[in-house]
Parts: structure tokens; C-alpha cells; sequence
């Protein structure tokens, strides 16, 4: 269990102050200057060594990507970092940014400076305004304190500029995400090029989640063996843990990576409602994976290699939790309306599929289907995976895809309920 | 995707405030030379703003021209994010989430509320001071079930504080956002079972900010600078009866 003093997000309840003066008595901005005077290159292989991987789902190592960048470009370089936390199950970079926003903000001015950007953009999602306005409050400390800025303390040109998004899901797709900053409908690009060649307005630009940025200050300052010594090999460190749905206490929690998903449930979540013989299956990391069984849950690890052995992903870290009581069915089903409603439209078979998908499954939530029809739905998913230019479509097929593995009994069980009842009176059944 | 239209009725025309102005002008200097396309979702909002909740068409050909962006170029962004309503809303516009989970919390009773106590979905109230939509996933899941009036979200809603905070609102009072029951932002709702360290947090004596995003603003409070009033004086103008205008064209 994580200790307390090895906790990054100190103030991830906003029991104290997101003000740049409490944050710097409880330790940020101390001593940036020296971690920029260690030079680009000794910054990128810190984060290389402490084994941080991006915690916006993916979980691409960081430093790698960094170094992507290229060093010697007459192109300005950008950082954008992602803050269109919208998958659903997900709510901790609102957190960070509501309650701890100079994390972010000196995390982006490493980041930037690794990178050799002088300009950094922070795309958050629309509908967070509260969020958005203590984020440009802090921006405008940090500016003020000469923290930030042209000539700044910390000895590396940098401007932070905060730019909202207007509630398209799919804007948290890093080429979409470019897109509209840009001033243009989120419309994922194709990749190759990959963003570090030609991304914001056709320069080198790196995105990086909320959460990943602002663990940066405390792994140099701390160092990166503190940082890999939590968790385990290749999935180290810490993450914050969303865990929402049927349990007593829903809550938000940091904890060490590969902790045991059933301490995360117990311990800080108050445990499943009706107790733990009550649970039905778990959405382990955001809307967009497939869900596990309870018997899976006993003793699988929150990390990315053990949640992929369990034929899932540890995704944003937001676990839904669903009991006994959930018709499974409906709520795979809403989550195909997500998708549904989130599809930019770009690729025919996410827009066609991902709308297909959630019809079918309306009716068999009612039971009004064929059995035949779950192969279909199988397939079709298939067809809807791998083939589109973002992974929306991927998204969309796997809770999907998991509901048909874990639960083709009851989908089965619930088309044979309809298939025995009688037939309403007030439908007709032959010509009259 | 969703399809969306701008509505039938449109007003005469748009102009941003001086204030507004001032600020969308600042607003266009984030961001490089010859890339002021990139301001056009904050000065679209600010237009929602100002004309209370939705955008009409004068607003976008207004904002296309001063972004040198074509028509066509707004009309796609304005018709692609959801957040840009292209119809009147009522001056407290409830946006209740109805995502998987939400919905395993009890979205389906919020629903029910709204409709019992607004009317039917996307319908500005007679009075014009209500309206209502479901939105997807608006990520404050561990605080489910949750909406978002106007700015700001409540959140830990159950049928019988979210209908106390229609009637409180209906009356012109203030209802402070965040969490109805009580809690801590996002810790348990019994207190925090971690951060319990108090040497983790070394010289900072401080307490919470007050107020869910520092003071929340009502009418008769003065605006902070760069920010827009968080509830509106009055139900957003109605367009007039007739002068429909055509969609834009592209130039």
C-alpha cells in the first residue's frame, strides 16, 4: 500500500489550497531551475529511467517519446497537453488541474523544455469550466511569479496558454486534439506523419496527458529510482485510480501501479455494494475495455501487463464496478450510445458500425433478437476493430466484444425469456 | 454522430460587447500569426455566452469574419460540437449525464426528475427559465449521478436534493456546485482514508479556496475580469418570429 509521503498528488482532495503559495510549501517549483540546468537530454533519460509510461491509456513510455522529437529543426516545437478527459469512468485529471494545477504547470515547462518547445497549449475539454478557470488563475501565479514566461527564474523561454475545447469526446485523440486546436472539427488525422514530425500547424509537437506531465516535477525532483521502485518492472510508479458504479464509497485514489484490484475496491472504495460475492464484473480502465468477470477480479493487478494477461487494458485507470443487480446488457448497450454519439463520422465503419452495434444491442437488452444475430454482432465488431484511422473504432468494439465473451449466457437466456412469453394480445399476429 | 441544424429562426444579427471584443481580441494573440482559426471554439462560447446559451447564425458569419475563416468553416465546427446549442435554452440549462456510470447510480431517476419538474427533453419551460438535455459522460463519474446547470456541476445527486435545487433556483436563489451531500470533492464520501499524513504537506498551513471555482458569481455580483456571468439576468432573447435567414454559403 502506498505510503503517504510517496504520494504525488498531495492535494488530489483539495483539502488545502490549489494557490501557487500552498503549492509551493507543500513542494512544487522547488528547485526547477536546477533540473533545466541538468539540459535537455539528461531530463529525457530521468523519465526514461524512472519507467514512466503515459497515463492517458495508451501507455507509451514517455521518455522514448520525448526523444522522438527532433533536435535540430528551424520549425518551433509545441507540446499540447491532453485535458480532454472525457472517456467515461475517468475523472482525475480534474483533479490535478482543480486542486494541484502547478504540478501541471511546472511539469509543462519540463516537459517543454526536454522537448526544446517554447510554447505549450493545454486542451481542456469544454465542459470544464470550474476546472478551466483555477487553471488559467495558476497560469496567470505562475506568470506573475516569473516562473513561466519570457526571462523567467527558471532560465527556459516557455509560454503556457490554456485553450478549451466544445464537447467532442473525440478531441482526447491526440491527431483530433491537433485538429481543433487548430480551429477545425476533431477529425483524427492518418499516421504516419506522427505528430513529432509534423503536428500542430505542420511543426514538431509532442501530446501527453494531464496526469503523465505533472508526475514529471516530483520524479526529477525525487529522482527516478524513487520512482521505479514503485510498482513493478515495467509498469512502475504511481496512478490515480477512478473507481465508480455499485461500490459504497466512489472515490478518486492514488495508489502504486500493480496494486491488486480488489484492495483498491476494499480498502478505498468502501467495497462492492452488498459485498464482495455481490459483483458482477468490473470495466477496469474507462469505458473503452472490456469488461472482466468477478472470479477475474479476485486476484488481477492494476497495471498494464497484468490487466492485458487478463485479456483487458488498464486504459485511464477509471474502474466502473457493476453488481449483481446491473442488467449487463443496458449498460454495455449505453456505452455503445457513447460511441455512437461520439463517432466524428469520418471512417464508415466506425460511423455505420459503432450505430449498428448499439441498435442491436438495444434489442437484445428487450430480448428481441436472434441468437444467431450475437455471431453477427461478434463479427461486426471485428470488421469495426483495426479499421479506422483512430482508435475510436477499437473503443467502440471492445466492451462489446467483452460483453459477448463474459455474457453470451444471459444475452441467450434473456432472447429465450421473450421467446416463451406470450405473444401481447394487442400486436397483431396473422392478417385479420 | 449526432445530426444538428441550426434552428429555423434566426435573429437580425450579432455583435460582440466592447468588453467581449476586447477580450476576443486578446484571445487571438495565444496563438501564431496567421493562426487565429485556432481562437474560433473560445470566441464561438464567448458568443453563446452573450446572447444567452445558443448561437445563431449572425454569430458564427461574426465570428467567421473576424477569424477570416469561411462561413462553412463555422457552420461545420458549430454543427460538430455538442457544446454549441443552435437553439434557444432556458436560463438555467440542466444538462444531466446518462453515461454507463451515471446510469448504474441512478441517471434514470434524475431523467425522470427533469421531466416531472421541467418538462420534456430539450424544451425550454414556459416561463423560460428551464431547459434540459441528457449529455454524454461529462467525467465527474465518482461523483455519479451528476448535472451540469449553467457553468457548473452538481454532482452526488439523488431525486430529492437535485428537485430541492430546481425549486431553490426556480426562487432566484444560489446553489453552491459540487457534491450536494456534502463530501469532499472526490474522496470517500466518510473522509479521506489517505493524505492523512500531515508531515507530507511540510510548511502549508492552508485551507480549501472558498467557493467550488473561487467565488461563484451570480447577477448583481461584478464580474472577475475575463470571466462571463455564470447565470443570466434574463431568459436568452427569443428570435423573432419571422426574418428566417438562409444557411451560410461558402465564400
Amino acid at each position: 500500500m502506498l505510503a503517504d509521503k510517496d504520494r504525488i498528488f498531495k492535494n488530489l482532495y483539495g483539502l488545502h489550497s490549489w494557490r501557487l503559495e500552498a503549492a509551493r510549501a507543500r513542494g512544487a517549483w522547488e528547485g526547477t531551475k536546477e533540473m533545466i540546468a541538468r539540459g535537455h537530454d539528461a531530463v529525457i533519460d530521468e523519465v526514461k529511467t524512472s519507467g514512466l509510461r503515459g497515463r492517458g491509456g495508451a501507455g507509451f513510455p514517455t521518455g522514448l517519446k520525448w526523444s522522438f522529437m527532433p533536435k535540430n529543426d528551424p520549425r518551433p516545437s509545441y507540446l499540447a497537453v491532453n485535458a480532454d478527459e472525457s472517456e467515461p469512468g475517468t475523472c482525475k485529471d480534474r483533479e490535478i488541474m482543480r486542486h494541484d494545477p502547478h504540478l501541471l504547470i511546472e511539469g509543462s515547462l519540463l516537459a517543454a523544455f526536454a522537448m526544446r518547445a517554447h510554447t505549450s497549449y493545454i486542451y481542456i475539454r469544454g465542459e470544464f469550466i470550474a476546472e478551466r478557470e483555477i487553471l488559467q488563475a495558476a497560469v496567470d501565479e505562475a506568470y506573475d511569479a516569473k516562473l513561466i514566461g519570457k526571462d523567467n527564474v527558471n532560465g527556459w523561454d516557455f509560454d503556457l496558454y490554456v485553450h478549451h475545447g466544445a464537447g467532442a469526446y473525440i478531441c482526447g485523440e491526440e491527431t483530433a486534439l491537433l485538429e481543433s486546436l487548430e480551429g477545425k472539427k476533431g477529425q483524427p488525422r492518418l499516421k504516419p506523419p506522427f505528430p513529432a514530425n509534423c503536428g500542430l500547424y505542420g511543426a514538431p509537437t509532442t501530446v501527453n496527458n494531464v496526469e503523465t506531465i505533472a508526475s514529471v516535477p516530483d520524479i526529477l525532483r525525487r529522482g527516478a529510482t524513487w520512482y521505479a521502485a514503485l510498482g513493478r518492472p515495467g509498469n512502475t510508479g504511481t496512478k490515480l485510480y477512478c473507481i465508480s458504479g455499485h461500490v459504497n464509497e466512489p472515490c478518486t485514489v492514488e495508489e502504486e501501479m500493480g496494486v491488486p484490484l480488489r484492495e483498491l475496491i476494499d480498502h478505498y472504495a468502501g467495497g462492492v455494494r452488498g459485498g464482495w460475492d455481490n459483483l458482477l464484473a468490473v470495466i477496469p480502465g474507462g469505458s473503452s475495455v472490456p469488461c472482466i468477470t468477478a472470479d477475474v477480479c479476485d486476484t488481477v493487478l492494476m497495471d498494464y501487463d497484468s490487466l492485458k494477461e487478463a485479456g483487458t487494458a488498464l486504459g485511464t485507470g477509471g474502474i466502473i464496478v457493476m453488481d449483481k443487480s446491473t442488467d449487463i446488457i443496458r449498460a454495455i448497450a449505453r456505452i455503445s450510445y457513447f460511441y455512437k454519439h461520439e463517432s466524428c463520422g469520418q471512417c464508415t465503419p466506425c460511423r455505420e458500425g459503432t450505430g449498428w452495434m448499439w441498435r442491436v444491442l438495444e434489442r437484445m437488452a428487450n430480448g428481441e433478437a436472434e441468437k444467431a444475430e450475437i455471431e453477427m454482432l461478434l463479427d461486426v465488431s471485428h470488421q469495426v476493430e483495426g479499421h479506422t484511422i483512430c482508435a475510436l473504432g477499437d473503443a467502440a468494439a471492445w466492451p462489446v466484444q467483452g460483453l459477448i465473451k463474459n455474457f453470451r449466457h444471459v444475452i441467450e437466456e434473456r432472447i429465450d425469456a421473450k421467446a416463451t412469453q406470450p405473444i401481447s394480445p394487442s400486436v397483431p399476429v396473422a392478417a385479420e | 454522430m449526432s445530426v444538428r441544424r441550426l434552428a429555423a429562426e434566426q435573429p437580425e444579427g450579432f455583435v460582440f460587447t466592447p468588453e467581449n471584443l476586447d477580450w476576443a481580441q486578446a484571445e487571438i494573440k495565444k496563438y501564431p500569426e496567421g493562426r487565429q482559426a485556432s481562437a474560433v471554439l473560445s470566441l464561438l462560447w464567448r458568443a453563446q455566452e452573450q446572447i444567452g446559451g445558443w448561437i445563431s447564425e449572425p454569430a458564427l458569419r461574426a465570428v467567421a469574419d473576424m477569424l477570416g475563416m469561411a462561413y462553412i468553416r463555422v457552420y461545420e465546427i458549430v454543427t460538430f460540437y455538442t457544446m454549441f446549442n443552435l437553439a434557444p435554452v432556458g436560463r438555467y440549462y440542466v444538462q444531466v449525464c446518462g453515461t454507463t456510470p451515471c446510469m448504474l447510480r441512478g441517471a434514470e431517476d434524475i431523467k425522470d426528475s427533469c421531466r416531472k419538474h421541467i418538462g420534456p427533453k430539450d424544451t425550454v419551460s414556459d416561463d423560460g427559465l428551464f431547459s434540459w438535455t441528457e449529455v454524454e459522460c461529462l467525467g465527474a463519474c465518482v461523483n455519479a449521478p451528476m448535472a451540469q446547470i449553467n457553468k457548473y456541476y452538481y454532482e452526488d445527486l439523488t431525486p430529492k436534493n437535485f428537485e430541492s435545487i430546481l425549486k431553490r433556483l426556480r426562487k432566484g436563489e444560489h446553489v453552491e456546485p459540487g457534491p450536494q451531500n456534502g463530501r469532499q470533492a472526490c474522496a470517500p464520501e466518510s473522509g479521506p482514508n489517505t493524505l492523512n499524513n500531515t508531515a507530507i504537506y511540510g510548511a502549508d498551513k492552508s485551507v480549501p479556496e472558498p467557493g467550488y471555482a473561487g467565488p461563484a458569481l451570480l447577477d448583481t455580483e461584478a464580474k472577475r475580469p475575463g470571466a462571463a456571468a455564470n447565470q443570466r439576468a434574463a431568459p436568452g432573447p427569443k428570435p423573432p418570429a419571422k426574418t428566417p435567414t438562409k444557411t451560410p454559403r461558402p465564400r
